[in-house]
């Protein structure tokens, strides 16, 4: 079965509410048939209109959405036939966990045997068999969106949409809910647009993730890529932790370059750097630098220690770094009897293939 | 559950439940000081006045107390002939003693109440004992038949006898236009006599249409003002609750001048063509301009009930109604209007029971055929001054609010109420 790369498209979609600001710049979008794609972007940053306009809630100012390579900017809501989870669950007050489930059926007219079976189905998918008759307010946080989940796809949609499904939830439910929401889609095949704030949910669950910023896709890609390889530096700063160095390249050749800093100078892989002169913001993960390396590092500094805190499996040591006081470092738990005291002078070293030298600050 | 499990005992050894009663002593006190003042106030305004209201529906001790050695007498009275001479000389005795109290008048004015002729045979009665014509040692019988020929009917006789208890349900029975006849049957008085079943009905017909309309009308403001943004739904709030900061009377009165035959709604009318000059229809001291004010004066009562509910619905429930396949209307329909059902019940609730109430707008705009129950009670308190069939009148309009509060109660639930 070759599968729709296109099967949902935005095209030039362009969103303004006030005719001044524009929420969603020239969106171009591409969503396979069976991917689980997550808009992640801070609040604000047009995730959600864009989910909204899918739904069909909003309407795009400018610009087309495809499905399946049909138009459907002219089509209402209730005749797109996308599932949609909603941030608070939205589940039907009145109505029992089954009749929130038949519901969609039911307006389908679909016969009350069929009703019967899918919704059986659904229920035992989410692992909330025999709770038909309860009534939402008797369900935990969990449970609640858990039937969400299992209401938006009872239907058999094309494509489900999830607007920040766990938000409300506490950690240790929303982790176990990640994975769960990850196996039905993997076990179901359903084309799934996920909208978060959350960068480990995204990364947990997603194939591919669009980072959101000012109204852009910042960048498109799989989660270790995004993590491993960002495009520009408002990327790296949102995913995961991040060491920045700000200055100026000094020396370019293929595929490194001197950046000079106030203190100091350190080699970098140029990622969005073209020539000398140019201002940059060096990225370093904090688990690619490494105290007193024993493979041989092109990038070899000296910080003293102003903070150290324990983390359960590792501890964080804050250094002074080339004139970086924020400059983090991951230290695990196990082996070596670092001497990690307040005021003590380390050696740091990386390469430069791990300093991606992207856009200035 | 408590029964079965063991007697928790605080570190002190005290049982625990003891101790919480004790703990929580101090603050129910409080609790119960800080209401006292409602409580009283509540006493002596509102349940106070209408038990006194109930005693004087059903009060007919001022005849008991006049002829107390009649009623004495006639108890062994079989009520088929003529009473006794016994009767005859104790009604005398009691009636000498109304005369020196000079409230034979008042006796004759009861009489009549209760059957018609009992004026004219009192008076000359009357006549008879101030002249001391009667010998009280011939048979009293005699004489005082002879005064007028209705004492020799026994109809009149047994009216008196009627009079004998000190309860009484005749004002209740006059409110639905019956009454007890001879036999102490309830009775319905005469076809053109009834005049209070039309105004029960109109009361209850006029508060239902105006209870609909108020719904029709406030549901979808009240949707609008829910949903609404801020700055909008504000100014939209005040328009509603302007009408609250104007005097109900000048409401009316400005309804007058709109609704009248030469007032602004008809000279509209004329001037768009829509009606001829000389053929303005009548708008005022009917039914329409009954329900077209008490309409515009109860809207804010439905509009805050179902506001207050329906800003609680999440705008997302409609929006996942809707994705899930719902037509916009079947949206609505199984997923919005149900969740305002409190809403619906406490405002129509609201608006039926004042409107079943209302007395001053009826009153001016009303006229003949506008008029309800209330400004018939208001004429026995102001006009007949019959406090006891005003006093029944209100009693029974208050029943009848209690029983729609509990059918309301079987149907929905009180718990499902929401006022705000």
């Amino acid at each position: 079965m070759s599968k729709n790369t296109e099967f949902v498209k935005f095209d030039k979609v362009d969103k303004s509410y006030d005719g001044k600001v524009l929420v969603v710049k020239d969106l171009n979008l591409n969503i396979s048939e069976g991917e689980f794609i997550t808009m992640l972007g801070p609040s604000g940053s047009g995730k959600t209109t864009c989910l909204m306009m899918l739904a069909g809630f909003e309407t795009p100012t400018n610009g087309e959405i495809y499905l399946d390579s049909n138009p459907i900017s002219n089509i209402p809501p209730h005749k797109r036939g996308i599932g949609m989870v909603f941030q608070n669950y939205a589940l039907f007050p009145h109505m029992t966990v089954y009749e929130n489930l038949a519901f969609p059926l039911r307006v389908r007219k679909v016969q009350k045997d069929d009703i019967d079976k899918k919704v059986d189905k659904a229920l035992s998918m989410v692992s909330l068999s025999g709770f038909e008759s309860r009534m939402p307010a008797q369900l935990s946080g969990g449970q609640q969106q858990r039937v969400a989940v299992a209401r938006a796809l009872v239907f058999d949609p094309a494509v489900v949409l999830m607007d920040e499904p766990l938000g409300a939830l506490d950690k240790n439910l929303r982790e176990s809910m990640q994975y769960e929401i990850k196996h039905i889609h993997e076990n179901i095949g359903v084309t799934v647009v996920y909208v978060t704030h959350d960068q480990g949910e995204a990364l947990t669950m997603s194939n591919r993730i669009a980072v959101f910023n000012d109204g852009k896709v910042q960048q498109l890609s799989s989660p270790d890529k995004l993590y491993e390889e960002p495009v520009n530096s408002f990327v790296a700063e949102f995913i995961g932790e991040n060491n920045t160095f700000g200055g100026e390249v000094t020396d370019i050749s293929k595929n490194v370059c001197k950046v000079k800093l106030q203190t100091g100078e350190i080699l970098a892989n140029p990622i969005s750097v073209n020539s000398k002169g140019d201002k940059t913001t060096v990225s370093i993960r904090p688990e690619r630098a490494l105290i007193n390396p024993k493979d041989k590092m092109d990038n070899n500094q000296t910080g003293k220690i102003e903070e150290v805190i324990y983390h359960g499996d590792h501890t964080r040591v804050r250094l002074d770094l080339l004139g970086n006081k924020q400059f983090i470092l991951k230290v695990p738990n196990s082996s070596n009897e670092l001497d990690l005291k307040l005021g003590n002078e380390i050696k740091v070293g990386w390469n430069s293939q791990d300093a991606r030298a992207l856009d200035p600050k | 559950m408590s029964s079965e499990t063991k007697q928790i005992l605080t570190t002190d050894g005290i049982p625990l439940e003891i101790s919480l009663k004790k703990a929580e002593r101090k603050n129910k006190i409080k609790a119960f000081l800080l209401v006292a003042p409602l409580l009283l106030f509540l006493i002596i305004t509102y349940i106070f006045p209408i038990g006194e209201m109930f005693t004087r529906s059903i009060d007919d001790k001022m005849i008991t107390n006049m002829l107390p050695k009649t009623f004495k007498s006639m108890e062994t009275w079989d009520g088929k002939e003529l009473p006794s001479e016994e009767v005859f000389a104790s009604f005398l005795s009691d009636f000498k003693i109304l005369v020196e109290k000079k409230e034979h008048g008042k006796l004759a004015q009861r009489l009549n109440k209760e059957k018609n002729g009992f004026n004219t045979i009192t008076k000359k009665l009357f006549r008879q004992v101030k002249r001391n014509k009667i010998d009280e040692t011939q048979s009293i019988k005699e004489q005082i038949m002879k005064v007028h020929k209705r004492w020799r009917n026994v109809e009149y006789w047994q009216a008196i006898k009627r009079t004998a208890p000190p309860y009484t349900s005749a004002k209740y029975l006059k409110a639905m236009d019956m009454y007890l006849n001879e036999d102490n049957k309830i009775t319905q008085v005469s076809e053109d006599r009834r005049i209070h079943r039309i105004l029960w009905l109109r009361t209850v017909e006029v508060a239902f249409f105006v209870t609909v309309f108020c719904f029709l009308m406030g549901y979808p403001i009240a949707h609008l003002l829910a949903t609404l943004p801020m700055k909008y739904s504000n100014l939209l709030m005040i328009c509603v609750l302007l009408p609250f900061w104007t005097s109900l009377l000048v409401r009316t009165a400005s309804w007058m001048i709109l609704l009248q035959q030469q007032g602004v709604v008809n000279d509209f009318f004329v001037m768009i063509g829509l009606v001829s000059d000389d053929n303005r229809p009548e708008m005022m001291y009917n039914k329409v301009g009954t329900y077209v004010a008490m309409t515009q004066i109860l809207l804010p009562f439905m509009v805050l009930p179902l506001y207050s509910v329906m800003k609680t619905i999440s705008p997302s429930l409609m929006r996942a109604g809707k994705s899930l396949g719902g037509t916009p209307f079947v949206a609505f329909w199984k997923v919005y209007f149900p969740l305002t059902i409190p809403g619906i019940g406490a405002g129509c609730l609201l608006v039926f029971i004042l409107a079943i109430g209302y007395y001053i707008t009826p009153a001016l705009v009303g006229g003949a055929s506008g008029t309800l129950i209330s400004n018939q009670i208001a004429y026995h308190m102001k006009t007949t001054l019959d406090w006891s069939f005003a006093s029944a009148m209100g009693l029974m309009l208050l029943g009848g609010v209690l029983v729609i509060y509990w059918l309301y109660n079987k149907l929905v639930g009180v718990d499902n109420i929401k006022l705000g």
